[in-house]
This record gives structure tokens, C-alpha cells and sequence, in this order.
């Protein structure tokens, strides 16, 4: 889960790490008083998660509270690369910089360990300077277990050639930094400018954090950083069932069991959708191993109610589940949805492969439901299901 | 011969009495795997039947090894207490850990890694969020159906379960020396360039497949190896081609962020390297066979 800037700046404050003041608003009006307690101007600053917001018009200075308040009606609505903007952060003007820097930490994948990424070229994407001058990138691993204490921070600090001056703070804000990367259970924590201001002080201007999802069961405090106005009302619905689901622009819906197969059968449809008028995959949805009846009627639920969705594949590998119980599933889910009343009028083509196959595809063919066909290998499925996308 | 499970595998499972330990314990002794026993400290003394096999219980894994000579274990223990029963497992020096439990915090999974590395490295870890790894007609240690492959002469190695199954399937009629899932997670125990090098040792095996997807660098690094290391032939696949950038696709690891971890990169970075990249799961076996068949 990545988070907006103000959650970002909520959690390193929490931290200890020095941040300037500001507070999250929805309504433009709000912007006044929150501009006067800060002294009569502040930055107002669109909440999006994405990069260069700035370019977009999407940050402000307000001289006045009443500027605030114009500021805060432009950006709130706005559109940046796709993202509506819900949020805006009324923040306390920076003091005078002097100097940018780069500091992160990091997973990194290839070594199984953690990173710390540090530059004194600061402000900019830290993959522009680490691709321009990428001796000013300093890259240093991270035990998992002996973590960041005050030298593995002097360490980090002499390997990117931060100035004597600032030397000790840098390595104060390091630590805490870690602090934040180590009880948040982050996968990310970048802070982008760390700026040098006038008074000499260092101070995380902008920040990204990203948590892991996996973590959740230990962080209660995650609940209400979930970012609900933004998911699609779909991934929203499917996550409410617990289905592991992400909406895509296509027309054929899919549903597979593993996260594996289904990727690969979004593959082949999207090329099977190459002879058929361009259609594409509509989502990803892993009902994963043990896929009971309720389940598949939930997850049918989901695609059949996307107006997007032409057709549907349902592309299942019988491993310990075997394909009698899942065509079981399949039918026993149609039933489900009629009965609930819900009308089920896109064809279905179902793929079943593995551990009793014969049996499973004979539940089909005896069930003989009239949108249901049976296509017995993935390439072929995919193909009759892009067809029938594509045709109606 | 095959690749770090065979029929003299001492198989202990932690988490065996678990409604999820128990149902797979009763499928690999079906498949012929030589289990000898379960761990759970408040169960320890007493034993389960499974139709007929009694196995005992162990306090510890440390107990189950001096008692019955165990080498592998196989860990089901939910993914909150995963990384004490690893860190068990490493302290007690078996020589092989599959780690088959998903959603494990990734905070975890590299403190146990660190830790390995800190005990010197005596256990490989497989996984987590794996299917395991199966010798077929031999041993099958986790969840990978026992019934729908034989045994033969492909390595296989995927960071997926079902297309696991789905490619042991496909290319049932030849045979596996072994397949290993390594999972889909950042963090990883066992990656596809241990087991790369591994099935390039085995005289069992005369050709791998190599199963990835987006996410990561893992084929490239896997691709960069091959070109130095392998002389078998090596036929490969990714899934995740029409992955939109920014979503996670199923497995924590699979998400392809700015221009890195695409599939297109990776099959780039691969057929460079030599090996043959199918399009699609039936394309890769036809690849394969193709290669078999001289």
C-alpha cells in the first residue's frame, strides 16, 4: 500500500523524523484557518500518488488565507495523469533552502536484504541522477537484523558525501528514518528533497512510504490509511469478499486459480484477442486453491456485474482440488446467482485441466447449461472466449 | 539423483496438526514421501493416524531430528508464527527448509534470511508462499499434486504453483527429475539460479524449464547466469506480458514498477542468453519437446 504525502509526513513526525507542519483538508474553506495558525501563508498541495504533481499545477503557494482558500478550490478536482484529486495538504511554507539531498530505505530483491539509497543531489528523481551521475548515488546494504544503529548511519553519510556541517544531522534523521522503514513495516521509505534550510537545520520536505500489505495483522493503524475513494468500485466489492481481483480495460473476464495461471491466461487471451477485434482481458481475478462453489459464485458475481465484460474464461488447473468439485463450483454458482435473482446472460467458457478432469467436464456437459461451453485446452478456451467477446 | 529431494528424504512437517498440515501430510504420504514426523510443542509424545501410519509428534524440530534422522522439513505453520518456526528449523541445522505458508510479512521473511546467513547458511530455504518441490515417484514435500506428471528427465523451476502443475502436466508423457516452486515473494530462499545450477549438476536431468514472472530482476540475473554457467538446454516462459504497470498481480512480488520487471525485458534478457522463451504454457512445452526430440 503506497501512501499519500500527509500520511508520509504523519509517520516520520511520529517517528521523530523533523518535517514541516501540515494538515489534510477536503473542502477549500478549511484552507483559512489552518493558513492562519500557520502565520498567514502556506503551501497548498495536491494529494496524488503519482510523481510530478508540481509540473501539473498541483502545488501551490498561498500568500494569504484567503489565497489558500482559491488555491485549495483549483486543486481539489483536479485531474493529475489520471488521478482525481480528493486531498489537499495545507503545509507550513519551507524556510529558505540552501541544499537538496536523497535519502532511502529500501528492499532489495536480488541481495534478500535491505538498501539504503543516499545523494546530495537531491530534488530530482533519485533514477534520473543514479542514471546521470551515478557516482553521486551511494547504495549501501542493510543487515535485516543488525538494522541502522548511529555508525552503519556515519557509514551511509561518508559514502554519499554529505558536507561535515550537516554530518550529524544526517545521521540523526537516518536513524529515525529506520525507526519509521523497521516499526511501520515498510517496503519503502524515501524522503525527496531532505532540504538544508537557512537555520542549517535538515528537514524531510517530501516523502513517499509504501507498507506491506502482508504486515496488516500487526499494524491496526493500517485500517484507516486504505485509500477507499480511489479503488474502483469493483476492486472495492471484490475485496470486501476477500477475492484477490484488479480491474483491467478489456472486454473478457477471467477467472483462474493461482496467480500464475491467471497472469499467463490474461497472456493468452490478450493474444488470442489479436484475431478477434482487439479484445482484451477485463480483470485479474485468483480465486486461488480450494475454490468452493460460494466462491465461484462471488467471483462470477463480480465479473457479470462489470458492464465491460463480454464474455468470461474460466481457466482452472485441478491440482489437490479436483476438477469435479470445481465444475460443481461453476454450476452450483449459476444456480446461485439465479436464485438470488441476479440474470446471467454472458456466455461462459470453461477450461479444465488436471486432477479429474474427465470427471469435472462431464458435470458441464451433463448440467447443459445453456452459457456455459466446455473448451478442453487453455489456448483454444482463450481463443473461443476472445471470439465471443468480440461478437457480441 | 535429482535435485535436493529423493527417497531417502526424512521428511518432518511443522504445522502437521494444523487442519492444513493435516490434509497435505496424508497427500505426501500418498505420494510415497517418507514423513516421519510432525512438530508442535503442545502436542509433543502423542501421534497421528493417517489411514494406517501412525507419526509421531516432536516438541521441537531439534527432538524430531535426533530421534528419527530428519533432513527435510516442510513448514505450515500460519504465516504469523512463520518466522519463529524458520528460525527453529535454521537453529536446528536441517539441511533443507520449504517454507510453503503465504502472506508472511516481508519483514520477516528477511530477518529469517539474515539470520540463515548469520548460522553460517547450513539450511537452504525453499520459499515462502511456495508449492514445494517434488521428485516424482520418490518424494513430493508440499502441495504439488503427486498424479499428474511421472518421473523423467526435466528439471523444472518456477516462482508459480499453478503454472507448476500446469507445465508438469503438459509434459507429463516425458517426465520430471524434479520440479521446484521457489514462490512468488520479494524475498525468496531459493531462487532460480540455485536451482539452475543444480539441475546443470544432475545426470538426471537433460534439459530445464525455467518458469518466471513480472516483477523483480530475477530472470534477468537467472538469464545472465545461464549464458556463463549451463550447458543443458533451458527452455523458459514469463507470465505477465499485458501486466498494466503499478498492480499487484496475485503474488507480492509480481508488480511491474517504471520500466523494470516487465516480462518483455525479461524474455529479452533471457533469449539473449541462449534460451528459448515460449509465449504461452503450450508453446513453452512445444519448445521443450522440440528440443528432446533432437
Amino acid at each position: 500500500m503506497d501512501l499519500f504525502e500527509y500520511q508520509a509526513r504523519d509517520l516520520f513526525a511520529k517517528h521523530g523524523v523533523p518535517v514541516l507542519a501540515g494538515e489534510v483538508i477536503e473542502t477549500p474553506e478549511a484552507a483559512r484557518e489552518i493558513t492562519e495558525r500557520l502565520g498567514g501563508k502556506s503551501v497548498v498541495k495536491a494529494q496524488v500518488k503519482v510523481g510530478g504533481r508540481g509540473k501539473a499545477g498541483g502545488v501551490k503557494l498561498a500568500a494569504t488565507p484567503d489565497e489558500a482558500v482559491a488555491r485549495a478550490t483549483d486543486i481539489l478536482g483536479m485531474d493529475i495523469k489520471g488521478h482525481t484529486v480528493h486531498k489537499v495538504m495545507i503545509a507550513e511554507t519551507a524556510p529558505e533552502i540552501l541544499e537538496e539531498y536523497y535519502v532511502s530505505f529500501l528492499l532489495d530483491r536480488a541481495n534478500r536484504t535491505f538498501l539504503s539509497i543516499a545523494s546530495v543531489e537531491g530534488g530530482m528523481e533519485i533514477e534520473e541522477v543514479a542514471a546521470t551521475r551515478p557516482e553521486a548515488v551511494a547504495k549501501i546494504a542493510i543487515d535485516a537484523i543488525d538494522g541502522v544503529d548511529e555508525a552503519k548511519a556515519r557509514e551511509i553519510v561518508e559514502a554519499a558525501k554529505f558536507p561535515a556541517e550537516v554530518a550529524d544531522k544526517v545521521a540523526h534523521v537516518l536513524i529515525k528514518l529506520w525507526d519509521t522503514f523497521i516499526k511501520s513495516d515498510a517496503l519503502l521509505v524515501e524522503v525527496n528533497p531532505l532540504a538544508k534550510v537557512a537555520s542549517g537545520d535538515v528537514i524531510a520536505l517530501d516523502g513517499k512510504v509504501s507498507l506491506d500489505d502482508n504486515a496488516e495483522f500487526r499494524h491496526p493503524e493500517y485500517e484507516e490509511l486504505h485509500d477507499r475513494a480511489a479503488a474502483n468500485p469493483l476492486e472495492a466489492a471484490a475485496k470486501e469478499k476477500g477475492l484477490n481481483y484488479v480491474k483491467l480495460e478489456g472486454e473478457v473476464g477471467i477467472i483462474g486459480n493461482g496467480a500464475g495461471l491467471v497472469m499467463s491466461t490474461l497472456d493468452v487471451v490478450a493474444y488470442a484477442g489479436e484475431s478477434h477485434g482487439g479484445v482484451k482481458p477485463a480483470n485479474f481475478l485468483d480465486i486461488g486453491g480450494g475454490a468452493s462453489a460460494q466462491v465461484m459464485a462471488n467471483g462470477l458475481e463480480i465479473i457479470l456485474g462489470d458492464p465491460d465484460v463480454r464474455s468470461v474464461f474460466v481457466n482452472v488447473f485441478g491440482g489437490i482440488t479436483a476438477c469435479d468439485e470445481v465444475a460443481n463450483g461453476i454450476v452450483q454458482a449459476l444456480k446461485l446467482l439465479e436464485d438470488r435473482g441476479e440474470k446471467v446472460e454472458k456466455p461462459l467458457v470453461v477450461r479444465l485441466d488436471g486432477n479429474n478432469a474427465e470427471l469435472g467436464r462431464k458435470i458441464l456437459t451433463d448440467a447443459n447449461h445453456p452459457l456455459v461451453q466446455r473448451v478442453d485446452t487453455m489456448d483454444g478456451a482463450a481463443d473461443k472466449a476472445a471470439e465471443l467477446a468480440a461478437a457480441k | 539423483m535429482a535435485i535436493w529431494l529423493n527417497k531417502d528424504s526424512k521428511v518432518i512437517v511443522q504445522g502437521m496438526t494444523g487442519a492444513t498440515g493435516m490434509k497435505h501430510t496424508k497427500l505426501m504420504l500418498g505420494d510415497g514421501t517418507n514423513v516421519v514426523g510432525g512438530v508442535n510443542p503442545r502436542k509433543a509424545g502423542q501421534t497421528v493416524d493417517f489411514d494406517g501410519t501412525e507419526v509421531p509428534v516432536f516438541g521441537t524440530v531439534k527432538e524430531a531430528i535426533e530421534k528419527t534422522g530428519a533432513n527435510v522439513s516442510v513448514i505450515f505453520v500460519p504465516e504469523k508464527f512463520t518466522k519463529d518456526a524458520v528460525v527453529e528449523a535454521i537453529d536446528a541445522e536441517i539441511p533443507l527448509a520449504v517454507v510453503i505458508t503465504e502472506g508472511i510479512a516481508v519483514h520477516d521473511t528477511a530477518a529469517s534470511w539474515a539470520y540463515a546467513g548469520k548460522k553460517g547458511n547450513k539450511t537452504r530455504i525453499i520459499g515462502p508462499n511456495c508449492p514445494g518441490i517434488i521428485t516424482p515417484g520418490q518424494s513430493n514435500v508440499g502441495i504439488i499434486p503427486g498424479d499428474i506428471t511421472k518421473p523423467g528427465r526435466i528439471g523444472l523451476v518456477s516462482k508459480s504453483g499453478t503454472l507448476t502443475y500446469q507445465m508438469m502436466y503438459e509434459l507429463r508423457d516425458i517426465g520430471f527429475s524434479t520440479a521446484v516452486g521457489i514462490g512468488g515473494d520479494p524475498i525468496i530462499g531459493t531462487t532460480h539460479i540455485d536451482a539452475l545450477a543444480a539441475f546443470e549438476a544432475d545426470p538426471d536431468t537433460d534439459l530445464i524449464v525455467m518458469i518466471g514472472e513480472i516483477g523483480g530482476d530475477a530472470e534477468e540475473r537467472a538469464a545472465a547466469f545461464i549464458e556463463k554457467n549451463v550447458t543443458k538446454p533451458v527452455v523458459g516462459y514469463v507470465a505477465g506480458f499485458t501486466a498494466p504497470e503499478g498492480k499487484t498481480m496475485g503474488h507480492a512480488g509480481a508488480i511491474v514498477s517504471g520500466s523494470s520487471g516487465t516480462a518483455q525485458a525479461k524474455k529479452e534478457a533471457l533469449e539473449a542468453a541462449g534460451v528459448k522463451v515460449g509465449k504461452t504454457p503450450s508453446e513453452t512445452a512445444r519448445l521443450a519437446r522440440a528440443i528432446l526430440a533432437g
